[in-house]
Formats: structure tokens, sequence, C-alpha cells
């Protein structure tokens, strides 16, 4: 029958791929939706929290904290035009170009660690905020705030770890074009992530 | 068809240089416009719709652009992105409530 034929001929029916991507690229893609959740989990707690108390802390001021974090979120956010160029070398098939690229994106990623950390110090050492207490009463301000910035400076670090495995694979002969293409993704959705983290936490508690 | 598909070697067509550095400045552009809210001292309620609005609107580009969503099979976005949508939307049902309990509080 010709439906029949039709079927047997369908991508859907088996055997090829429908979205014409490899496995390993549709699994990072996956990842990152279920990642999503996560961390929208975590912003919306946050935002109810933020929205519902109205003694929640306000401890950035605009000169040195929102500058200093407007800074990294710049540094982040030049770390994914590099990275794109990465991907876009590779698909060029220019080895020595891509791990030049992925290395100023490590660059990048880890001076966004370190700017982090700084502030994380500032706010520990200097404003005596640790997750469970805080000058400015309001405890979940601390939780809140390390639980979040954590977890996405987690995401950074071990996202520098795996760019520093494919730059050296990459430099040696070893990966294609698609394992560039699939770190680039978790790459790239480290900076969206921080697209939220950055006005949410930072911006909507800038000090009057 | 290849265990990795016929995308492995091969820029997406229309992915240029030009095109991404137009990205990455409107992503500047945006950003530097929700720090401009934050140093106006925009109200709250405010400031929140139109930083998420904005975030949202980052979020896209890069989604688009840089991971190259704009370049792919339109089914993979179809089978992505309505039900991590509705999942998002569905979270932020209990926002309003914030603004509830807000002016419950003594």
């Amino acid at each position: 029958m010709a439906s029949d034929a039709k079927t047997a001929t369908s991508l859907w029916s088996g055997g090829g791929s429908p979205y014409a991507i490899g496995s390993k690229k549709f699994g990072m893609w996956l990842f990152i939706v279920s990642d999503m959740l996560t961390f929208t989990a975590l912003l919306v707690a946050y935002t109810y929290l933020r929205m519902s108390t109205a003694t929640w802390p306000t401890p950035f001021a605009f000169s040195p904290s929102i500058i200093f974090s407007t800074v990294m979120t710049l540094v982040l956010l030049s770390s994914s035009l590099t990275m794109v160029m990465a991907v876009h070398s590779m698909s060029h098939g220019d080895r020595g170009k891509t791990v030049k690229w992925i290395l100023a994106t490590m660059v990048f990623g880890s001076a966004f660690v370190i700017l982090h950390m700084m502030e994380w110090m500032h706010l520990i050492r200097d404003e005596k905020v640790t997750p469970f207490s805080n000058p400015w009463g309001e405890p979940l301000f601390g939780a809140t705030f390390f639980g979040i910035t954590g977890l996405h400076m987690t995401h950074v670090t071990i996202g520098v770890i795996y760019l520093g495995i494919i730059a050296a694979g990459v430099g040696r002969g070893k990966f294609t074009y698609e394992d560039v293409e699939v770190s680039g993704l978790y790459w790239h959705f480290v900076d969206l992530v921080w697209m939220f983290v950055f006005p949410l936490i930072y911006l909507m508690s800038v000090k009057m | 068809m290849s265990a990795h598909g016929h995308t492995e070697q091969h820029a997406p067509e229309g992915a240029t240089t030009k095109l991404f550095l137009m990205v990455w400045i409107g992503l500047l552009a945006l950003t530097l416009i929700e720090v401009l809210l934050a140093y106006l001292q925009t109200p709250l309620l405010i400031m929140l719709v139109v930083l998420i609005g904005l975030s949202t609107i980052k979020a896209a580009m890069i989604i688009a652009y840089f991971m190259h969503m704009k370049f792919e099979k339109f089914s993979l976005a179809v089978t992505l992105f309505p039900m991590t949508v509705f999942c998002i939307l569905m979270m932020f049902v209990v926002v309003p409530d914030a603004m509830r309990s807000l002016s419950m509080r003594p």
C-alpha cells in the first residue's frame, strides 16, 4: 500500500537521523534543557523571596559592586564570542586556530571565576555574609546568593576543564567538528544562565 | 547517513563572523540597558518585568545564533522548546503570589 511505503521511507520510521544532528549533540541539548529547568526552579524560588520580602537586603552599591559584576558579564559574553569563533574555525578544518580560540575562551572563563571569587571574598570577609546569616537580617539572602551563584560558578569551572580537554584533543588531531560544537553548546548555555542570574541577583538588589 | 549526521564538518550556511559580531554587540547593548535601569533605580516590579523580558531576548539570541538553533531543522526546536517553555511558565505561576504575601506581612 502507498501509505505503508511512505511510512517505511519516513525519517521517523527508525534507522535515520530525523533532526540531522549527531547523537552527542542531541544528548547535550537534552542535558541543557534539564539544567535549564534546574536553574529556573532556583531563580523562580529566589524571585519569589525577593518580591515577597520588603526587607530583602540590597547590599550591591552601583560602584563598585554593579560595575564589577557588569565587567564579569562582559567577560562571559566575550567568552561566548571566542567560543563561537572556535566552532567556526573547526568547521573550516583549521585546528590551530580552533585551539587558540578555545584557549581564549578558557582565559575569559578563568577570569570570570577569579572575579567571582573576589566578589565572594569581599562579601564573606568584609560584609560578614555566610549562607546562614548576614548583617542585614533576612538569613535566606546568603543561602540564595551563594547557592545560585555557586552552582553557576561550578558550571563555569567544569566548562573550563571540559574546554581544556577538547583543546588538548583537537591540538593532537583527535575530536571532530561535532565534539567542538557540543562543547560550545555547553559553554553558551553557561553564558545564557548568567544572563538571568546577573539581573535577578545583582541588578534587583542595588543599594538605594 | 554517517553516525554523526551530515552536519559534521560544515559550518551552518549563513553563520558568518560578521553575524556573530553583530549578535555579540546586540548582547552587550542589551546588558548595558539593564545596568542603566538599575542605575536609574526603576521601581521593583517594573524592573523585574523589564529585566526578565530583556534577558529572555538575550537568551533567544544566544540560542538562535551562538548555539546555531536558527540553522538546525525546525523539528529539533519543536521537540525541545515548547515543553521547556511550558514547564518554565508553570513554575512562574507562583510568582504573583509573592506580591500578595508582601501585602500580608505585619
